[in-house]
């Protein structure tokens, strides 16, 4: 997986830019539902997205709470998206 | 506790993604941008007005490519809501109530302090009358189509303002960018409901069944 050795703000950065990437086709897809090469785009990144997300879950913490969750304190005390980072 | 049963479960409606769609990271402080920013939020053109006007229009809506998209762009535009939000909270967490002063944010800080409340850069707060559900196809996507323009050039007028805060600029041109996608589907979609009723004889109190 090219993701491999990724750290924490990049495999962040890949996990958004996919997600942007799934909307954005699914909006295509919504006035398109016929376009099959637009549904492959969109499942590919969806794939991808997942694998992310996985990672990123397993390494650092809960990105939303619909996956499975060892311990709860990261969601309340890691930094919220709205938050300024020192980084 | 398991919650979910593996990887890609949905199972709500909505959930929060620990993640915005584009990244924000304000460094400067800047309260005098948060003061005019702040209509994107619940101004006449923002997002609160946007996801809501969308999210309420679908209910209505016979056509369904115009459902999907309007569920859809809804949905995105809750996410513009929070990065908007994110921007106004960054550009003013840390400010004393002086500096806020300075900024001309006195009567802002004496209401609402460091939250982020819904409101115009007049001042005014959100109001359901900026936007409109009239259970009509073309007279929503009509609308629709505005309302993505209006956007726009208030974006615009936002980057004109903030010219030199380029951190602040980069994401209100994407933001900008986003509502010219949106319009560009609206239009997709009227131009499926307009097609569709120049297929058959209808009358304009049977649109419903048409589509």
């Amino acid at each position: 997986m090219e993701e491999e050795n990724l750290n924490r703000n990049e495999l962040m950065r890949k996990i958004m830019d996919y997600k942007f990437a799934i909307n954005d086709m699914a909006l295509f897809l919504d006035t398109h539902p016929c376009n099959e090469n637009a549904l492959m785009k969109h499942n590919d990144f969806v794939k991808k997205y997942q694998e992310c997300k996985e990672k990123y879950e397993t390494a650092y913490g809960p990105l939303s709470i619909d996956t499975e969750i060892n311990s709860w304190e990261k969601w309340v005390y890691d930094p919220w998206p709205w938050e300024r980072s020192e980084k | 506790m398991i919650l979910g049963h593996g990887k890609g479960v949905k199972n709500n409606m909505w959930t929060y993604d620990r993640q915005l769609q584009y990244p924000i990271n304000i460094k400067r402080r800047d309260p005098k941008l948060a003061k005019v920013i702040i209509s994107q939020y619940g101004g006449p053109d923002g997002e609160l007005g946007a996801s809501l006007r969308y999210l309420s229009q679908k209910f209505g809506m016979p056509d369904k490519k115009s459902k999907a998209i309007l569920n859809d762009i809804g949905t995105e535009e809750l996410a513009h809501l929070e990065m908007v939000g994110t921007i106004v909270h960054q550009l003013t967490d840390g400010a004393t109530a002086k500096e806020l002063e300075e900024a001309g944010l006195a009567d802002y800080y004496t209401d609402h302090g460091w939250g982020v409340y819904p409101q115009a850069a007049s001042g005014f707060p959100w109001n359901a009358a900026t936007i409109a559900v009239k259970g009509n196809p073309i007279a929503d996507l009509t609308e629709d189509l505005a309302a993505e323009q209006k956007a726009r050039a208030t974006y615009e007028k936002l980057i004109d303002l903030c010219q030199n805060n380029k951190e602040v600029t980069d994401i209100l041109k994407y933001l900008r960018e986003r509502e010219i996608v949106h319009f560009q589907r609206f239009g997709e979609a009227l131009n499926g409901v307009q097609e569709k009723l120049a297929q058959k004889k209808f009358y304009m109190d049977n649109i419903n069944q048409v589509l």
